[in-house]
């Protein structure tokens, strides 16, 4: 499993990437994509939304399921990555690039955890 | 194999219409746009179904024992029954069909008798749509009281899909309990849910693990205390019916599959028939026209103001409800009940015969169905509840339900209905019993399974990422 | 009586005994004694084949077979070729259940691809479902389609059967929606009530009346308004007419039965969906789409499956399961009989019979009621529409459906001059 040191993580499974002190880049774990196994589809939040900490923000579909994305912050959408509307198997195939959407005006970082956190939550999952 | 439109040749017709005898007139803003319909023979056309009827595995094609689903033998009396020109050509809105409306009237009668309920509509024209009506009734009911604070229904994590989508349709906010560790309503849980806000709970009895529920009475009490109202999904009837009623567990309404325990044909995924039935209290809130006996004659009429209106053009799925009528004939008061026995008789003994092997998830008596888990199979081998189902493929029956109920992994669901004989329970364990062994000898294999259909597994992936939904012509 | 029960008494004996049971009884020991019911139901006692079948007959005499229809109203009377019922009486299809086992399913599975792409050509849209119950319902699922956390309007036409605009305030209801009713004008929906509150409009195309709408400028000034538009369409007026993409419509929905369903009393019918590649994700019930299995063999499997009720389950827009897989297969064998040019012709005929029975009870003292032209229905004025239709019906003739002081006319390519003549002539006399 991959979990980059440089990103902060949520007990959620998404990975936050800030690019300033109030914005930032969200997408889904490594953990998070092998255990949905093949997405094929993303419902993408639409810019504007307030995201809420610890709440539905989007969802990502498998054959199968469909399984709800939470902000691990809070925040204003201000874009969403189109390109996974075609191809959700970015997300897939790489996980860290292929980000779900970004925020201004962040707040409630403080429950986020470091990579060495996260990877505690997973294994604790696992079991 | 082709599609119709590869097979299409320009210029090839069929020979269906006389020529126009009036004079032929154009609208003014005609269509433009291409009509690219084939163009076939009816010896193309005929050749083309059967080789799709061949890759069409029906009822009649061997043992079908799909879960929740009661796959049971459609008999030939009721199709010869639907398919009378009396019934076939008659205009829904026309006079003279006291015939039609003897058949609806006397269906809803010996539906209620066996139901336990006091009145009936068949408009809804599915299981689903039964479920969205019913719910409706609830709101209404809740709404002409002036009690709308209850907007909540609550729905046990074993229920049908349907169940909570049909919940959300009505408005309403769905409030999933955990089972009990034995698969029944977890009363504690049921109480803390219950409140102020309940407007209904949705149930099945026998539920989804194939166990009746002791305590139903206890546990529609608990509803009504809390002022909420109790619906019957009657998926699973077919293990009860002249046993027990729904009516007299504290149900308030209800829906019925005709396309399931009243043995009419699935045609595929429909046309089905999901009557609701209500107790007198809910009557004046049903939807379509109602039929009563006036005057020697059987007359449509319309039901008052607080009805919900209607949830289909006209009388619903009529001909369907003229098949269950036919099956209802035939079976009388005897047979109602001998029906469930056979049913419930079946899935215990094909369970006994499958339990030395398999995990069931039911250690005690069945009713109509039983599930078995793969769990620990999969996790010690990999071979998962579908490599299973696909295996049974090649054993030349239809494979059980896959993945539900949700409360349990790796579920495989097994219904095998009272029309099957022991002859074909017994050959279906020796074929689950056979791969059980060959899972056990090569895993992988398992995988690669089934071997012997005109395709493998198809790619679900790809169909789900770059959808093509219809076919594209070449220019 | 019968049951249908294969296992012999001794069998029942011998398998009770296997899997440790007493007696039939014993099976249902949970089942608490004082639910169990002590008498038998009252039900009559189960009857012989040939009992069964004899009362099933006289009961279909008891009701009234016309040779000649001149009623729609939501149920249309047309010629059904032989190879219709013959191919949609094959056992496999009519036994099968949904199509959740692709690999001994692609018979179905690609009946219903096919079925699509046939929605897809007479709409002229570019993606449509497996089907819903009707075209009621039809139009209800199309607006449900359209619901925002926002807005609570709906508009509809004034000018549709008045049972699907039942089955639209019946769903809009208990999804706490507000259904808006735009008047009638000259046999013609007037949207000068339309707003930009509301999510979508519904039209029908022809009304209900028979008129043709001019659709194009409806979607233009519903579009200005920021609404979706939903468009219930008849499919052979569809062969003629410009169709619901070329009009600039979103979701084409409509009543697939005049597609080789007989009459039936109002039942089982074909509510057929299509609409713009944009709301695929947003249509309801089974899509079934084009993929490979490993070997790269073409096959057909129900897709698109995370919008529905088993998966998404209180989030699912629709609760639709169970459709009507097998109308759904006779309107592709239908279509597939009449082909192209035999489809275009049905339609013709279907607008040319009717203008000629309008223009003959015209001359026969009924008066049409609205100028504007009509696909296969019109209305005529009628002082007293109760007594002529008796006089019709006692020679045999269904005559139109009687609608506020007039008569709602159908005719249909079935209907032959002679026939329309003899009508003709009992309005004139």
């Amino acid at each position: 499993m991959n979990t980059p040191k440089e990103l902060k993580y949520a007990k959620t499974h998404e990975w936050v990437r800030f690019t300033s002190d109030t914005e930032c880049e969200v997408g889904l774990s490594d953990f998070a994509q092998d255990a949905l196994g093949d997405l094929v589809f993303v419902n993408l939040p639409e810019t504007d939304t307030e995201a809420i900490r610890g709440e539905t923000i989007c969802d990502v579909e498998s054959v199968k399921a469909v399984s709800d994305v939470y902000a691990p912050v809070s925040g204003t959408v201000t874009a969403v990555n189109e390109d996974l509307l075609d191809s959700p198997e970015l997300i897939n195939n790489d996980p860290y690039g292929a980000w779900l959407f970004r925020l201004s005006n962040v707040t409630d970082t403080d429950e986020l955890l470091d990579a060495e956190g996260y990877e505690k939550v997973c294994a604790e999952e696992e079991q | 194999m082709k599609t119709l439109f590869e097979r299409s040749v320009a210029g090839r017709h069929c020979s269906i219409l006389p020529a126009c005898d009036v004079p032929l007139k154009t609208p003014d803003h005609v269509r433009t746009a291409p009509l690219r319909l084939p163009e076939l023979s009816e010896t193309d056309i005929s050749r083309h179904y059967t080789e799709l009827a061949k890759q069409t595995f029906g009822v009649n094609d061997g043992f079908y024992p799909l879960g929740s689903c009661t796959m049971k033998y459609n008999p030939k009396i009721n199709e010869e029954a639907a398919s009378l020109a009396g019934f076939t050509e008659v205009h829904p809105s026309q006079d003279h069909v006291q015939g039609c409306l003897e058949v609806l009237a006397t269906a809803e009668k010996y539906l209620c008798e066996i139901t336990g309920m006091n009145a009936m509509t068949f408009q809804p024209a599915a299981g689903a749509h039964g479920e969205l009506t019913g719910l409706m009734l609830i709101k209404r009911y809740h709404e002409l009281r002036g009690d709308s604070a209850r907007n909540k229904i609550i729905v046990p994590d074993s229920a049908h899909g349907t169940n909570p989508a049909s919940s959300a349709m009505c408005g309403f906010t769905v409030v999933n309990i955990p089972s009990a560790e034995d698969g029944c309503v977890d009363l504690d849980k049921l109480r803390e849910a219950c409140g102020e806000d309940t407007a209904g709970l949705m149930l099945t009895n026998p539920n989804t693990l194939g166990i009746f529920d002791k305590h139903i009475r206890e546990i529609t009490d608990i509803v009504h205390e809390a002022g909420g109202l109790c619906y019957y999904d009657g998926a699973n009837l077919n293990a009860v019916m002249g046993i027990a009623r729904p009516g007299d567990m504290g149900f308030d309404c209800i829906h019925l599959n005709l396309h399931k325990s009243f043995s009419t044909p699935h045609g595929g995924g429909g046309p089905g028939s999901g009557p609701v039935g209500c107790k007198s209290f809910l009557e004046a809130y049903l939807p379509g026209e109602k039929i009563v006996f006036a005057d020697g004659r059987y007359q449509l009429a319309e039901r008052g103001e607080e009805s919900i209106g209607a949830v289909r053009s006209f009388h619903g799925n009529f001909l369907v409800v003229v098949k269950a009528f036919t099956y209802l004939l035939t079976l009388g008061r005897e047979g109602v009940p001998k029906v469930a026995q056979n049913a419930v008789l079946n899935a215990n003994y094909l369970k006994h015969l499958l339990e030395g092997t398999y995990e069931v998830t039911n250690k005690g008596v069945c009713m109509h169905e039983f599930v078995l888990t793969l769990e620990r199979e999969k996790k010690e081998t990999g071979v998962s509840a579908m490599d299973i189902a696909k295996a049974l493929q090649d054993y030349g029956m239809h494979p059980p339900t896959m993945y539900f109920p949700l409360n349990v992994h790796e579920a495989l669901m097994v219904e095998p209905t009272e029309t099957e004989s022991k002859e074909t329970l017994d050959a279906a364990a020796a074929a689950f019993l056979d791969i059980y062994e060959k899972a056990k000898a090569d895993p992988e294999a398992m995988h690669h399974t089934p071997l012997h259909s005109p395709i493998g597994r198809p790619d679900e992936v790809k169909a789900a990422r770059h959808p093509v939904l219809r076919y594209h012509f070449d220019d | 009586m019968g049951s249908y029960i294969p296992s012999t008494l001794k069998q029942q004996e011998e398998m009770l005994k296997e899997a440790g049971f007493s007696s039939l009884d014993d099976l249902y020991r949970d089942v608490p004694e004082d639910l169990k019911l002590r008498n038998a139901l009252d039900l009559p006692e189960g009857l012989s084949e040939l009992e069964t079948a004899k009362r099933l007959r006289r009961l279909a005499a008891e009701n009234k077979v016309y040779d000649s229809v001149f009623r729609g109203a939501g149920a249309y009377k047309h010629y059904i070729p032989a190879i219709v019922k013959s191919v949609v009486s094959k056992e496999e299809f009519v036994t099968a259940y949904t199509p959740y086992q692709a690999e001994i399913s692609q018979g179905v599975l690609q009946s219903i691809f096919e079925y699509q792409t046939m929605i897809c050509e007479l709409t002229g849209m570019d993606v449509a479902n497996a089907s819903v119950y009707d075209g009621a319902v039809a139009a209800a699922e199309a607006i449900s389609m359209c619901r925002s956390p926002k807005k609570k309007k709906v508009f509809v036409s004034g000018a549709v059967h008045p049972d699907t605009l039942k089955v639209i305030r019946t769903y809009c209801w208990a999804a706490g929606e507000e259904v808006c009713v735009l008047p009638v004008r000259d046999g013609k929906t007037d949207l000068s009530g339309l707003d930009n509150e509301g999510t979508c409009l519904y039209v029908q195309q022809p009304n209900y009346y028979g008129v043709i709408e001019d659709l194009k400028a409806i979607s233009e000034t519903a579009h200005g308004e920021g609404l979706t538009v939903i468009a219930g369409v008849e499919p052979f007026a569809m062969c003629l007419l410009e169709t619901p993409a070329e009009c600039g419509v979103d979701i084409a929905v409509g009543e697939g039965q005049p597609l080789g369903m007989p009459l039936s009393f109002g039942g089982p019918y074909l509510g057929f969906m299509a609409a713009t590649a944009k709301l695929m994700r947003k249509l309801p019930g089974r899509i079934v789409g084009e993929t490979e299995d490993a070997e790269g063999r073409r096959a057909f499997v129900l897709t698109l499956q995370a919008r529905e009720q088993h998966i998404r389950r209180e989030k699912a827009s629709s609760n639709i399961c169970s459709n009507e897989a097998l109308c759904a297969l006779t309107a592709s064998v239908y279509l597939a009989a009449m082909g192209p040019e035999g489809m275009k012709e049905a339609a013709l005929q279907c607008y040319s019979k009717a203008h000629y029975l309008a223009e003959g009870l015209e001359k026969a003292g009924l008066r049409r009621r609205y100028e504007a032209d009509f696909f296969n229905e019109f209305v005529t004025d009628c002082d007293d529409p109760e007594a002529l239709l008796a006089k019709l019906d006692e020679k045999g003739i269904l005559g139109g459906l009687p609608v506020d002081n007039g008569i709602l006319w159908c005719a249909t390519e079935i209907n032959s001059k002679e026939e329309m003549d003899a009508l003709i002539r009992e309005v004139a006399a």
